[in-house]
């Protein structure tokens, strides 16, 4: 398993502008720290890793997960992060959810578009029936499923 | 797998997470003993990452020398790392640094030191035969 040392890096860009954002206006950052900084935060990210997964084989788990990286980051001494991370979560959880809402939604249009196309004029009302019947089951999948 | 969270919509609505998730990916997989990596997971560390330089700059800054200055230094960081237990884990990789002469002064005394202490032990030795 063989990375070229930069894979390793993050993007010199990315860590300039997230260091700039925290430092009062004005602050000059030398390039030797800012590369100190890069270099730290690759080294976070394994400590991170490597600490989640301590957890998920605690928890006879292959997989890591959210909860891993939150117990991580209590184990490292750095309680101050887990509030915004779990915000951070929920966030991300919605989005997705959204996503998933809204590609479902367009599949069911086109399936309806596709449905219409192919039916006799004076089946429509029973086919209307059934759809709405469709709609509410898969509504109740949609919630046992967020559960 | 995309590789921003939350890319800038219509609204150029801010991003959940900035820094690219197939580089964090790439790092955590390094790790020898990690088999997967959940996507929540995934943007969790990510998160995680940004707060901790978030937390590593401005900690850094305010503990450090080169407030007078309006700067930060790569001396306030080796400073961190050397002096507050929670960035203990970044000694390593953020030495303090030392001039080279001053270095090599080191190394000579430590030389020195040394042959003297053999030579001790030699007239010891000596002393006991005779």
């Amino acid at each position: 398993m063989a990375e070229r040392p930069e894979d390793l890096n993050l993007p010199n860009a990315v860590i300039t502008r997230i260091i700039k954002e925290a430092l009062p206006d004005g602050v000059n950052i030398s390039k030797e720290a800012r590369s100190a900084i890069s270099r730290a935060a690759s080294v976070f990210v394994l400590y991170a890793t490597s600490c989640a997964n301590n957890f998920a084989m605690k928890g006879k788990r292959k997989t890591l997960n959210a909860s891993d990286v939150l117990s991580a980051m209590e184990e490292m001494e750095f309680q101050r992060f887990v509030t915004p991370l779990k915000e951070a979560l929920e966030a991300y959880r919605r989005e997705q959810k959204g996503k998933k809402e809204a590609s479902e939604q367009k599949k069911k249009d086109k399936d309806r578009k596709t449905d219409s196309e192919e039916q006799d004029k004076s089946r429509d009302e029973d086919n209307d029936e059934d759809e709405e019947r469709l709609e509410e089951e898969e509504q109740n999948e949609e919630e046992e499923v967020d559960n | 797998m995309a590789d921003m969270v939350v890319g800038r919509d219509k609204c150029g609505e801010q991003r959940l997470v900035s820094l690219p998730l197939s580089r964090i990916r790439v790092i955590m997989k390094s790790s020898p003993e990690v088999s997967s990596i959940n996507q929540e997971a995934l943007v969790l560390t990510a998160k995680a990452t940004e707060l901790f330089v978030q937390y590593l700059a401005t900690y850094s800054y305010r503990h450090g020398s080169g407030k007078e200055k309006k700067a930060l230094t790569y001396h306030d960081l080796s400073n961190t790392a050397e002096e507050s237990e929670t960035f203990q884990f970044l000694a390593d990789i953020l030495p303090r640094k030392i001039l080279a002469s001053k270095y090599l002064k080191m190394l000579k005394e430590k030389k020195e030191r040394r042959r003297r202490r053999e030579e001790n032990n030699n007239d010891e030795s000596d002393e006991a035969e005779s």
